[in-house]
C-alpha cells in the first residue's frame, strides 16, 4: 500500500511561504551589508554599432564604485540557454559588445554603492551610435541584406545537422520525412487542407523578476545566489564566459517566484559574476519588471504551414507541417524549440502514412526567444489542432468522432515518433471530457438571445518528460547518524513542488514519514549533478533518480541489518523505521542500526546513490474541452468553462497536479485571447509592464474542471509521466474550435481578440 | 529627510530620499515578506496594510507613510497562518512569490466586507495577479476561509 504517493500533501516550503520567510533572491541581498547594486545602460537601438562611449563624467557621480564597457569585458562568446552540454545553441553573446542588436541590448554595466547612484550615473553615459537598418519581420530575414551577426558563431551542432548559415539570418533548419511519398499520399487522398497561421511572442511573467546575488568566498571563488530553473548550466556558461576554471563558481538556487521556462535562460548571473571578479565585492543585479518584459525573453513567434490529407470518412493520411520562427537577436532555445513544434504534434495521429516537417528559425533584431512553457510544441499544437477542427468542419464530422478514429493508442508505436506507446489513455480522455463539458448541449453551438451565443471546441495535446538519451539525475540519500534521512539532489523547484513530490516518492520507497527525510537541494557545491527544472523533467527524470537512490540505500540498510540480525538478508524488508524478518517477529530499528553503524572501525554512514536517464521521453496526453461565450455584437469572447482530461501516468500529488492544470490552462487562454508582446515601428516593446502586458486576471476566468485518467508508465517512478508543460497547450485550439463554429472560419493568428473574431462573424478575415 | 512610522507596532525613525516608496523602506528595515512585482500599481504584490487600509507600496511615497501605522505579512501571522494554510492545503501557495501580497489583500477585504460572494471577492482581488495557479485554488482556499472564520 502506498503511504505518501497518491496523496495531496502540502508543499514543503508552505509554512515559509505563507508567513513571507520565505527568502528569493533579493530578500537574500538585503540582508548583508555592503552590497554593490549593479544597473544595466541598454540600447534605445534595435541595430546599432558603438562609435564611442564616454564615461568620464559618469565616473564621478558620488557612490559609483565602476562602469564597465565593452572594451571591459572578455572576448569569449557563450549562450544563456540553459542545455545540457554541448548545449545545442549557438554561442553568440558577448557580455558586452561593441554592437547592439535589439532595443534593451546592455550597452554598460554600472556599480555603485546605492541604486540612486548607479541611475544618476546611467545618465551621465554619453553613447554615440551608429543607427544600422534591422530585421524586424520574420518572413523578411532569411537572405535579408543586413544581417544580424556579422560573425561566424560557435554552434555544437554542425551546419551539416542544424542548418545553421549567419550569412543568410537563419539559425538553424530541421527537415524531417516519414512514411510515404508525401505526393502519393495527397493524390489518394479525398481532401486536402493548406491552412496557415501566426503565433505571437507570449511573456512567461513570473512574479519574480531575474536576478542574481553575487559574492566571493573564503577560497576565492564566485558564489551566486539566482532566481533560475539552471543552476549548473549557469555554473558551466558563466564560468566559460569569464574565462575561469568551472570550479571557482559556485551556485546556489533560492527560493524561486516562478520561471515557466524564462529562467532556463541565464540572464543576469554574467553581469553580476562580472562585478565580483572584478571588484572581489557582493553584488546584486535584480532587474526591474519593464526589463524582464523588454530585454530578456520570450516565446517564439512563429509563421507555420499546415498540409493535410484526409479520405472522406475522416482518415488524416497526410500531414505536412512547416514553420518559421522568430529567434530574436540572440540564439537561445532556438533550434531546439523549433524541433518540438513537429515532433510533439505529428505523433498524435497515427493513420498517418505521410508526415514531414519543415522549419527554419532566423535572427531578427527583436529581444530573444527562449524555453516557455510547451517549448514549440504550443504553437505546433495550434497550428495543426485548428486544422485538425477545421477539417472536422469541411467533413460535417464531430472533431471528437475525427479524434477517436486518429488518435494514438497505448502499445502503438506512432509513424512520427519511433518508439513504443507505453502508456496513454487519450481516447478514455476524450469521452470523459465529453461529457463533463456537456458537448451534446453545446456542440457546434447555442443560442442564448439576439446577440449571446455559447460554443464548444476540443483539441488534444502531447508532450514529452524530459529529454531522452541527454537528461540524466544523480540523486543521493544518506541514513544519519541518528536514523533519519537527508536527501541531496538538485531540481530547481521554481513553485511547482517539486521538492516536495520527489520527497514523496522518498518517503514511499524508504517505508517512513515526510518528516523523517531532510532534503538539500540545487547547490553545486553540495548537491549532484541534474539539468534543471525543464523539458518537463522533474517528476519523471529526478524523481527515477530519487526512487533509485532510496532504492540503493534499502539494500545497504538491510545488508547491515542482516549481519546485526543474524538473519538471511533475503527475509528482511524495511517498514516504518524497522528492519523485519518474515521469518519470525524480529525487529531492528534503523534508529539503532545508524547509531551503531556509524561508530567503530569498518563503520560508514550507508549512502544510496540513484541516477536516471532514459532512452525515451513518454508523452503525458490530454485533451482540453473550451465553453465560450461569444457577442455577437462586438466578438467579445470569454471562456466559461474549460474541462481538462490528463494522462500523466500515476498522479504523485493530485492537489499539485491539479494546480499545474489549473495555472497551465489560464495561461493557454491568455496566449489565446490577449497576451501579446508588441513593438514599436524602430523595434522597441511597447508592452513591457503589467499596464501594457495584458495577463489573466482573477474576474476572466470561468470555471476550470479538471480530472485525471491515470495510465501507468512503465519506465517512470511510480507510473508517473510529465505534467509542467502540456497543459498550455489546448486552450488556443480549442478556443478556436469553438470560435469557428459560431463563425464558420477559424482565425489564423494568435491572440484571438475580439476584434478578429468581429470581423469573422461578418464573414471576413483580418 | 526623516521620517516616523510604526511598521507591526514597532516605531521606526528612518532617513528617507523624497522618491522612495513605501516598499523601498518596508523590505529595507528587513520585512521582506513585502514583495516587489511591477511598480506599476499593477500586480498586488506589494500589498501592505496603512492605516488598515490596503495600499500598494511601490507607488506609495515613503513620505506619506509619516506617522502612520503599516502593518506587513509579519504582522498578521496569525491570519496568514489560517487563510496560508487553507492555500497550502489547496496546494494553491506555488512560487509563493505573490501569496503575501495576496494574504493582505484578502485580511483587507474580510475586515472590511465580512463574507462577500464569489463575483466581490474576484473583484476585490482583481488586482492581486498570480501566473501559477489560474486563480482557482486560491479562491478555493479563499472560500474556505470565509467559512471556517465565520
Amino acid at each position: 500500500m502506498k503511504h505518501y504517493v497518491g496523496q495531496s500533501i502540502p508543499k514543503v516550503d508552505s509554512h515559509a511561504i505563507i508567513s513571507g520567510r520565505a527568502l528569493y533572491t533579493d530578500d537574500i541581498a538585503l540582508r548583508y551589508k555592503d552590497v554593490l547594486e549593479v544597473k544595466l545602460l541598454r540600447s534605445p537601438h534595435a541595430h546599432a554599432k558603438i562609435k564611442d562611449i564616454d564615461i568620464s563624467k559618469a565616473l564621478k557621480t558620488p557612490g559609483v564604485v565602476a562602469i564597465y564597457t565593452h572594451h571591459d569585458v572578455p572576448d569569449i562568446r557563450y549562450t544563456g540557454a540553459g542545455q545540457t552540454y554541448p548545449e545545442p545553441s549557438p554561442y553568440d553573446k558577448l557580455i558586452l559588445e561593441d554592437t547592439v542588436r535589439y532595443v534593451g541590448d546592455e550597452v554598460a554595466i554600472i556599480v555603485a554603492e546605492t541604486p540612486r547612484s548607479a541611475e544618476r550615473a546611467m545618465k551621465k553615459i554619453k553613447v554615440k551610435y551608429e543607427v544600422l537598418d534591422a530585421v524586424l519581420d520574420l518572413k523578411t530575414a532569411v537572405d535579408h541584406p543586413v544581417k544580424v551577426h556579422n560573425y561566424d558563431p560557435h554552434f555544437n551542432i554542425p551546419p551539416s545537422i542544424g542548418g545553421m548559415d549567419v550569412s543568410r539570418n537563419i539559425v538553424g533548419e530541421i527537415h524531417t520525412k516519414f512514411g510515404r511519398d508525401m505526393d502519393e499520399v495527397l493524390a489518394e487522398s479525398d481532401i486536402i487542407l493548406n491552412e496557415s497561421y501566426d503565433t505571437q511572442a507570449q511573456a512567461q511573467s513570473m512574479m519574480e523578476t531575474f536576478g542574481s546575488y553575487c559574492y566571493m568566498d573564503e577560497q576565492n571563488r564566485i558564489v551566486i545566489i539566482s532566481s533560475t530553473q539552471v543552476p549548473f548550466h549557469i555554473k558551466r556558461q558563466v564560468s566559460r564566459a569569464l574565462g575561469i576554471p568551472y570550479h571557482r563558481v559556485r551556485v546556489i538556487k533560492p527560493r524561486v517566484g516562478g520561471g515557466f521556462g524564462a529562467k532556463q535562460t541565464i540572464v543576469t548571473d554574467f553581469f553580476a559574476a562580472f562585478v565580483t571578479m572584478k571588484t572581489g565585492r557582493a553584488c546584486k543585479l535584480i532587474l526591474d519588471r519593464s526589463e524582464t518584459g523588454a530585454a530578456t525573453n520570450s516565446r517564439h513567434a512563429m509563421h507555420l504551414d499546415v498540409q493535410l490529407a484526409a479520405t472522406k470518412d475522416g482518415i488524416i493520411q497526410g500531414l505536412a507541417l512547416k514553420s518559421i520562427s522568430d529567434q530574436g537577436a540572440y540564439g537561445t532555445h532556438a533550434w531546439t524549440t523549433l524541433g518540438l513544434v513537429g515532433e510533439k504534434s505529428l505523433p498524435l495521429y497515427n493513420r498517418l502514412q505521410a508526415a514531414s516537417f519543415d522549419a527554419k528559425v532566423v535572427y531578427t533584431n527583436k529581444m530573444a526567444a527562449g524555453a516557455f512553457r510547451g517549448y514549440g510544441a504550443t504553437q505546433g499544437s495550434f497550428a495543426v489542432e485548428s486544422t485538425v477542427n477545421t477539417l472536422a468542419k469541411r467533413l460535417g464530422m464531430d472533431p471528437i468522432e475525427l479524434r477517436l478514429k486518429n488518435i494514438v493508442h497505448e502499445g502503438e508505436k506512432t509513424l512520427a515518433y519511433n518508439k513504443n506507446i507505453l502508456s496513454c489513455s487519450l481516447d478514455r480522455c476524450i469521452e470523459r471530457g465529453k461529457k463533463l463539458i456537456n458537448w451534446d448541449e453545446y456542440y457546434p453551438y447555442k443560442k442564448i438571445d439576439d446577440k449571446t451565443v455559447l460554443s464548444v471546441g476540443m483539441s488534444v495535446s502531447m508532450q514529452g518528460s524530459g529529454i531522452a538519451e541527454l537528461d540524466t539525475s544523480t540523486v543521493e540519500v544518506k541514513l544519519s547518524e541518528d536514523g533519519d534521512y537527508i536527501m541531496y539532489m538538485s531540481p530547481t523547484d521554481v513553485g511547482t513542488g517539486a521538492d516536495t513530490i520527489l520527497q514523496q516518492m522518498a518517503a514511499e520507497v524508504l517505508r517512513t514519514s515526510l518528516s523523517n527525510i531532510t532534503a538539500v537541494i540545487a547547490d553545486t557545491d553540495l548537491t549532484p549533478y541534474d539539468p534543471g527544472s525543464y523539458a518537463s523533467s522533474g517528476t519523471y527524470v529526478t524523481g527515477g533518480a530519487v526512487v533509485r537512490a532510496c532504492e540503493d540505500l534499502i539494500q545497504q540498510i538491510i545488508e547491515v541489518a542482516a549481519v546485526e540480525m543474524e538473519e538471511a538478508k533475503e527475509h528482511l524488508y524495511v517498514e516504518k523505521n524497522k528492519v523485519r524478518c518474515t521469518m519470525n517477529n524480529k525487529t531492528l530499528s534503523i534508529k539503532e542500526l545508524a547509531i551503531k553503524n556509524t561508530a567503530g572501525s569498518g563503520r560508514r554512514n550507508l549512502t544510496g546513490v540513484g541516477s536516471f536517464g532514459s532512452p525515451t521521453s513518454p508523452p503525458p496526453y490530454m485533451t482540453g474541452f473550451a465553453l465560450i461565450k461569444i457577442d455577437l455584437d462586438t466578438g467579445q469572447t470569454n471562456v466559461e468553462k474549460y474541462v481538462a482530461i490528463v494522462d500523466c501516468g500515476t498522479v504523485i500529488n493530485p492537489n499539485l497536479a491539479k494546480i499545474q492544470v489549473e495555472g497551465g490552462i489560464v495561461q493557454g487562454i491568455g496566449l489565446a485571447l490577449y497576451e501579446d508582446i508588441k513593438y514599436s515601428q524602430k523595434g522597441a516593446i511597447a508592452t513591457n509592464n503589467f499596464m501594457q502586458y495584458r495577463l489573466p486576471v482573477r474576474e476572466d476566468i470561468g470555471e476550470i474542471v479538471v480530472e485525471f485518467i491515470e495510465s501507468n508508465e512503465p519506465s517512470g517512478p511510480f507510473g508517473a509521466k510529465s505534467i509542467g508543460e502540456i497543459v498550455i497547450n489546448t486552450p488556443t485550439s480549442a478556443i478556436n474550435a469553438a470560435i469557428e463554429n459560431v463563425t464558420g472560419r477559424a482565425i489564423h493568428s494568435l491572440p484571438m481578440t475580439a476584434e478578429k473574431i468581429y470581423w469573422a462573424l461578418q464573414g471576413k478575415e483580418m | 529627510m526623516k521620517i516616523r512610522l510604526t511598521i507591526n507596532g514597532k516605531l521606526h525613525e528612518t532617513k528617507i530620499s523624497p522618491s522612495d516608496m513605501l516598499i523601498d523602506i518596508v523590505r529595507k528595515l528587513g520585512y521582506t515578506g513585502t514583495k516587489r512585482g511591477c511598480d506599476t500599481t499593477n500586480c498586488g504584490l506589494c500589498t501592505v496594510l496603512v492605516d488598515d487600509k490596503p495600499i500598494l507600496s511601490c507607488s506609495y511615497p515613503a513620505y506619506r507613510a509619516d506617522e502612520k501605522a503599516v502593518t506587513t505579512i509579519e504582522g498578521v501571522q496569525a491570519e496568514a497562518t489560517i487563510l496560508g494554510g487553507l492555500l497550502a492545503m489547496e496546494g494553491s501557495d506555488q512560487c509563493g512569490f505573490c501569496t503575501p501580497g495576496l494574504l493582505m489583500n484578502t485580511i483587507a477585504m474580510k475586515r472590511e466586507l465580512g463574507y462577500p460572494d464569489d463575483e466581490t471577492i474576484k473583484h476585490y482581488l482583481a488586482g492581486n495577479l498570480c501566473r501559477c495557479t489560474g486563480y482557482e485554488g486560491q479562491m478555493r482556499a479563499i472560500k474556505k476561509y470565509l467559512e471556517v472564520t465565520k
